[in-house]
């Protein structure tokens, strides 16, 4: 066997390789998108039915309140309730992860590598562990079945995430940048917003992604502070669809199609900036 | 144009002092370097007077105010970094007309003083260019650039030549020393290259420790260094430094070998002080391939070790009472290892430092 010869079998090895992995990994995806578009029966056929018999918009339009059949499950509060939980958290976190990590990259103070293992630290604790102590507070003040109580959790979640991911792209920017726009005139906030911020634009929006992607998708806390279309997001309101005796998967699928579709949108709008990183050639080369 | 003056500077980082007590006054047009070797304080002294770091004790001020408690924007001062800092996400125009445009300059203005910058630099072709589409030497361009177009009355120059080759560098410093003609501003620039301090200034500073320790023309403080630290760091190769005993009239060496006291230095030592003496390796050259042959001048018989042949000169490595001692020979000729040379010394250009303190005998 030539070393040619070699090379492409090890090449078509890796492609089969990469092909079955992804297989693994998107069937489950494919067959939600799939079943959305399915009527309830063909669901649980066997053998299974793969590419849908007679592919409809009725489950879509179903959860809508469109059309004859209609299910009693409130999707466009839902919908409204994610959107705004996740819009909001998202921003109150990066706000707040923008102040921290520019602080910790550029600033000396005490405490601050405690402080820093500290918010490290916290995210080592599952979410979950924390539901029940939040679910006793949340109570007492009020903030269960609340957008707010939601809110200010997610905000909790993500904070450090976003202080840390932060921290590092205000880290590469050279503290001379700052410097040099303060000498030719500029305000150190002014610094801050002309020069700092746009270099570090990338590394805020990809913890902007994940904030919202975490906010929109959790499921555990949500179910448990949540009671109401007050409050319930929509992997929450997917549960709404299994009732004691029967479970709409289709409905379910199609629900789940609608909570990907907008994060599939923003990491799309995103990914630009996630991927591009920067091209640094303001500093020595 | 201004003058700055600083007075008694003191920096402490807690309760680290690291400049301590610095004095000096710089006029209008002037071109100062401040050279010393890492961690001397430099960088430290040039951004207090830029505004970037606190000034602990002390006072700065430029023109005509003390500028201690102004922010670096209201000091009208530029300054060119040693990474250059500029702003990638900007082209060489923006970059340029950055500081103009803070100022709400209007369009007008700011394109021509931006053109004019351009042009004494010739960066006119680069102007749409980005910083990450330019080589080491144009950045540093567009940093001196980013400098002159909002005529300031003071240039800060941060080590600007550091980052680029040793070709370029030399290129960098003759456009650096142009563009202060041109331009005719007082300049404060830092180096720990003491062939920049000698090339660009007026007056240079050499400091360590976060002291200042001699304050001079190039050609003072090169002739005329007032302790071993300035000799040693001033010129290269560096000065010898070889320790000695004054015996009567003469400087005696560990091994015995001696030279006559230097006339000009004859009534600043006394018998038996224990003494550095100081000779550069420009002043110990083979009998008849020194530039000149001195007046006040003696001879050593010396074993060359090692000889580096540099084209017009060859630097010859010898020793003198144990301590290696480098001398020159000007004109080619090729010395073979273990070769013994007879030297002349030019001892009106020879250096006694007191052993004990450092510091010359003799400050003029």
């Amino acid at each position: 066997m030539n070393g040619k010869l070699r090379k492409q079998i090890g090449a078509i090895a890796t492609w089969v390789l990469t092909f079955i992995l992804m297989v693994i990994i998107c069937v489950p995806g494919l067959w939600v998108v799939l079943t959305a578009f399915r009527p309830n029966g063909e669901v649980l056929a066997k053998p299974p039915v793969w590419i849908p018999d007679n592919p409809s918009l009725n489950n879509f339009a179903k959860i809508f309140g469109f059309g004859a059949d209609q299910v009693a499950i409130p999707v466009p509060a839902y919908f409204a309730n994610s959107l705004i939980i996740a819009l909001t958290s998202t921003a109150i976190a990066l706000l707040i992860g923008m102040s921290g990590g520019y602080a910790f990259a550029r600033y000396r103070f005490r405490f601050k590598n405690g402080l820093f293992l500290g918010l490290m630290l916290s995210r080592t604790v599952p979410g979950i562990a924390l539901s029940l102590p939040i679910f006793m507070i949340w109570s007492r003040i009020g903030l269960i079945d609340a957008k707010l109580g939601l809110i200010i959790v997610y905000v909790a979640l993500n904070v450090p995430f976003t202080i840390w991911l932060i921290d590092g792209f205000f880290r590469q920017i050279p503290k001379e940048m700052s410097e040099a726009a303060q000498v030719d005139g500029c305000t150190r906030w002014q610094a801050f917003w002309k020069i700092e911020f746009p270099l570090a634009k990338s590394g805020i929006a990809s913890a902007g992604i994940f904030a919202f992607l975490t906010s929109w998708n959790e499921y555990a806390l949500a179910s448990n502070l949540t009671r109401s279309t007050d409050s319930k997001t929509l992997p929450v309101g997917l549960m709404d669809f299994t009732a004691q005796f029967t479970i709409d998967w289709a409905g379910m699928s199609a629900m789940a199609v609608i909570i990907i579709i907008p994060a599939l949108i923003l990491t799309f709008l995103v990914q630009k900036h996630l991927i591009a990183g920067l091209t640094f050639g303001g500093v020595k080369g | 144009m201004a003058e700055i003056k600083l007075n008694n500077v003191i920096k402490r980082y807690g309760k680290t002092e690291v400049v301590h007590g610095i004095n000096l006054d710089i006029a209008h047009n002037e071109f100062v370097v401040l050279v010393g070797p890492s961690g001397c304080g430099k960088s430290t002294t040039l951004r207090m007077i830029a505004g970037l770091e606190d000034i602990s004790d002390g006072t700065v001020s430029i023109g005509p105010g003390v500028v201690n408690d102004l922010p670096p924007r209201k000091r009208n001062i530029s300054m060119v970094f040693q990474n250059y800092a500029l702003y990638p996400h900007m082209s060489v125009r923006e970059n340029l007309g950055f500081g103009l445009k803070i100022a709400k300059q209007d369009e007008a203005t700011i394109t021509a003083r931006v053109d004019e910058a351009a042009d004494i630099l010739g960066l006119d072709e680069l102007l749409e260019r980005t910083p990450a589409e330019l080589s080491g030497g144009q950045r540093q361009r567009v940093a001196m650039g980013r400098a002159i177009v909002r005529h300031p009355e003071a240039f800060l120059f941060d080590e600007p030549l550091s980052n680029l080759d040793a070709k370029l560098r030399v290129q960098m410093r003759t456009e650096i020393k142009k563009l202060h003609q041109k331009v005719k501003t007082t300049v404060v620039y830092v180096t720990h290259d003491q062939v920049e301090a000698m090339t660009l200034a007026d007056r240079i500073v050499v400091m360590k420790d976060g002291h200042i320790e001699q304050v001079g023309t190039p050609m003072k403080v090169f002739n005329h260094p007032v302790n071993t630290f300035v000799a040693s760091f001033i010129g290269s190769p560096p000065m010898n430094l070889l320790p000695a005993t004054i015996t009567g009239a003469d400087v005696v060496f560990a091994d015995g070998k001696s030279l006559p006291v230097p006339t000009r230095l004859a009534d600043r030592v006394r018998d038996g002080q224990e003494v550095i003496f100081g000779l550069r390796p420009d002043d110990l050259t083979p009998v008849g391939h020194g530039i000149a042959e001195s007046g006040d001048s003696a001879r050593l018989t010396l074993d060359v070790t090692l000889s580096e042949l540099l084209g017009t000169e060859t630097i010859l490595y010898t020793s003198i009472a144990g301590q290696e001692a480098q001398g020159k020979m000007f004109g080619a000729r090729e010395v073979a290892p273990g070769e013994t040379l007879e030297f002349d010394v030019a001892m009106d250009r020879a250096h006694l430092f007191d052993a004990a303190t450092g510091k010359s005998v003799r400050v003029d």
